[in-house]
């Protein structure tokens, strides 16, 4: 096709924002945002759940429902995980995350609907589950007397009953202080921690048992930056072996997009999205935006095929292209519009 | 191996470990030493003060009454635990924990049980140095002093529990110390019984706290002594049928209440408990 800029109709960007941009820095911090999710591509989680089609259901959540009094806090929540999967909860406050994730955990009664985690209905669970089921609660002063390594040591004392061919339980103490970078605290008193020290001793606590199945509720509320990249770290080692499921509630769409295999949007006692952040992003907001200059001339397109377009510019005009600058609808925008639409409706 | 078995031994040594803890630490430290040695302080100035015709110091009565309720005050170190213990999640963490509950109570039991042990003994050893007339050479005192200890514990302990689990927070159990101090006032620890009038008397053998001083006063004080007492009886029947039927209570409630009370238990509630407790002290 001479002459023509087809496949794609471009048109010349407005060129107020031909001069607002600066492509360079802009550009790099773009694709810098991209990278998480590349890795993310050639996880294991992903790879294991793209040959293994079947894997096992670890999360079943079919039409819960929490009422308290007259008011539905859950209306009708259909989920599920399989092994491996690292999901996320998103949601505004209120939403009803922390109490899904309390009536999975066996801590709260539901009004109705299906749960099933690990293959039982938490309500009625035994010790022997509890054993394969790993909570990270947000620690305040409790246990502060207790040195880090004699706490774990001793609450891993009550998963040794429960140890099995394929997983030994519990963690050993001091490899578990490693893992979790607390090696230098080993010895030190709980109530010596600092705020993110402590949070890394919660996951650990977590984790003692070596669970099949990890609940973390806003894990990182209230972490200084150092902390939140240091716990964002242990569950992506968590979650690289694979072994272990992982259901985390957050605030921070930054953090779901970097953890999650995939994202659940609950609002209004529903899910309202399922998905990974690329695929939401794409439902929802729907196209990314594409930039590149030619000729000196700057031009704009949205699309929902960006890398095609991109692959279509080069082998149409190629060193012509310069500047190439795509940018995928964040996970905020999609965020914030599917919370506008389901208020609205 | 079973699991029960399993939380028992990790409760077992939960105990020990707290109660290490709790003796290798100043402000605890402070703690045990505070009471014993007030009691101390008392029973010296008393110890030659004599009573009536009895022929006996009233510092020598006191001393084992003294003992006799300390170990009743054990019920409110168990419920003033139970209630911090839930309030800043501890037991959450247990009930996270497959047989958690079994080890944190158990483990409860031992570590409020040897902080008792310990209290007693720093006040018993320097006080038998300090008062004449007491009736420690003879074997059958320290029995008898076990037993009634032993029974004391099963009769307090689980009330103690059951009184934890009904208070919210920390702070409302102070409400507690005022009905149990007037209940010291009147159980026949500082002064006899026989000399209050008998309506008063009769409110005080419902409770635990007359029954421990007397089983203690019955195990360390010479068989003379007796006539200070009602009825001029040690009354060893009637003070295993009370702290028996306090036993029996305790052990038939405790399981119930506490069940509830853990079944409530989940991350937001205690979330909810720090907000409020941030608040008082912000």
């Amino acid at each position: 096709m001479p002459g023509a800029e087809i496949p794609v109709s471009e048109e010349p960007a407005d060129p107020s924002a031909a001069v607002a941009r600066t492509p360079g820095r802009e550009g790099v911090m773009r694709f810098g945002r991209v990278q998480p999710r590349e890795k993310a591509l050639h996880h294991p989680n992903h790879m294991k759940g793209e040959t293994m089609a079947t894997s096992e259901v670890v999360l079943d959540v079919d039409g819960l429902r929490m009422r308290y009094g007259t008011t539905d806090v859950l209306r009708e929540v259909n989920f599920r995980a399989h092994h491996g999967e690292v999901l996320c909860l998103l949601g505004p406050n209120g939403a009803g995350k922390t109490t899904s994730i309390e009536i999975m955990e066996g801590f709260r009664l539901r009004s109705a609907g299906r749960v099933e985690v690990l293959g039982t209905d938490p309500a009625h669970a035994d010790e022997h589950w509890r054993a394969r089921v790993g909570i990270v609660l947000q620690s305040w002063r409790d246990h502060g007397k207790w040195r880090v390594r004699e706490l774990l040591e001793h609450l891993g004392l009550y998963y040794t009953a429960y140890s099995t061919q394929s997983i030994k339980r519990p963690w050993n103490a001091d490899q578990l202080v490693a893992a979790v970078g607390l090696t230098e605290q080993a010895d030190k008193k709980v109530r010596m921690l600092s705020g993110g020290q402590r949070r890394r001793l919660d996951v650990a606590i977590g984790l003692v048992g070596r669970p099949e199945l990890v609940f973390l509720d806003e894990p990182t509320a209230g972490l200084d930056p150092v902390a939140r990249r240091g716990f964002h770290e242990l569950v992506e080692g968590l979650a690289a072996a694979g072994e272990t499921t992982i259901l985390l509630t957050t605030h921070d769409l930054n953090e779901a997009e970097k953890l999650a295999d995939r994202i659940l949007v609950l609002d209004g006692g529903q899910i309202i999205a399922d998905g990974t952040a690329a695929e939401l992003a794409r439902q929802i907001a729907g196209q990314d935006e594409v930039r590149w200059t030619r000729d000196g001339q700057s031009f704009r397109q949205s699309t929902t095929e960006s890398t095609r377009l991109a692959f279509d510019l080069f082998k149409q005009y190629g060193e012509e292209i310069e500047n190439l600058e795509v940018t995928r609808a964040s996970l905020e925008d999609t965020y914030l519009s599917l919370v506008h639409q389901a208020e609205s409706r | 191996m079973n699991p029960t078995t399993v939380a028992w031994r990790a409760g077992w040594s939960r105990g020990l470990i707290e109660l290490r803890q709790s003796l290798t630490n100043a402000g605890d430290l402070v703690n045990h030493f505070f009471w014993p040695s007030l009691m101390l302080i008392t029973t010296f100035f008393l110890r030659d003060v004599s009573f009536g015709q009895s022929g006996f110091s009233l510092g020598t009565l006191v001393m084992p009454s003294i003992l006799g309720m300390n170990a009743a005050m054990s019920m409110m170190t168990m419920s003033q635990q139970l209630t911090a213990d839930r309030e800043d999640g501890t037991l959450l963490r247990a009930k996270a924990t497959p047989n958690g509950m079994v080890g944190y109570l158990l483990g409860k039991i031992v570590s409020v049980s040897g902080g008792l042990l310990v209290h007693l003994a720093i006040f018993l050893i320097p006080g038998m140095f300090l008062v004449s007339g007491l009736a420690i050479g003879d074997p059958g005192s320290w029995l008898t002093l076990s037993w009634v200890l032993a029974l004391g514990l099963v009769a307090t302990l689980p009330i103690g529990a059951v009184l934890g689990s009904a208070f919210v927070s920390a702070r409302s159990q102070g409400l507690l110390t005022l009905p149990i101090l007037g209940m010291i006032a009147i159980s026949g620890i500082f002064y006899p019984l026989t000399v209050l009038p008998e309506w008063v008397q009769w409110i005080a053998q419902a409770f635990p706290i007359y029954w421990l001083g007397l089983g203690m006063r019955s195990a360390l004080l010479p068989d003379s002594a007796v006539t200070v007492e009602i009825g001029e009886s040690w009354r060893h029947l009637e003070t295993i049928g009370v702290l028996g039927a306090w036993a029996v209570l305790g052990l038939l409630l405790a399981p119930i209440v506490l069940r509830r009370m853990a079944r409530r238990e989940s991350g937001s509630s205690v979330a909810e408990r720090r907000e409020k407790a941030l608040q008082r002290i912000g």
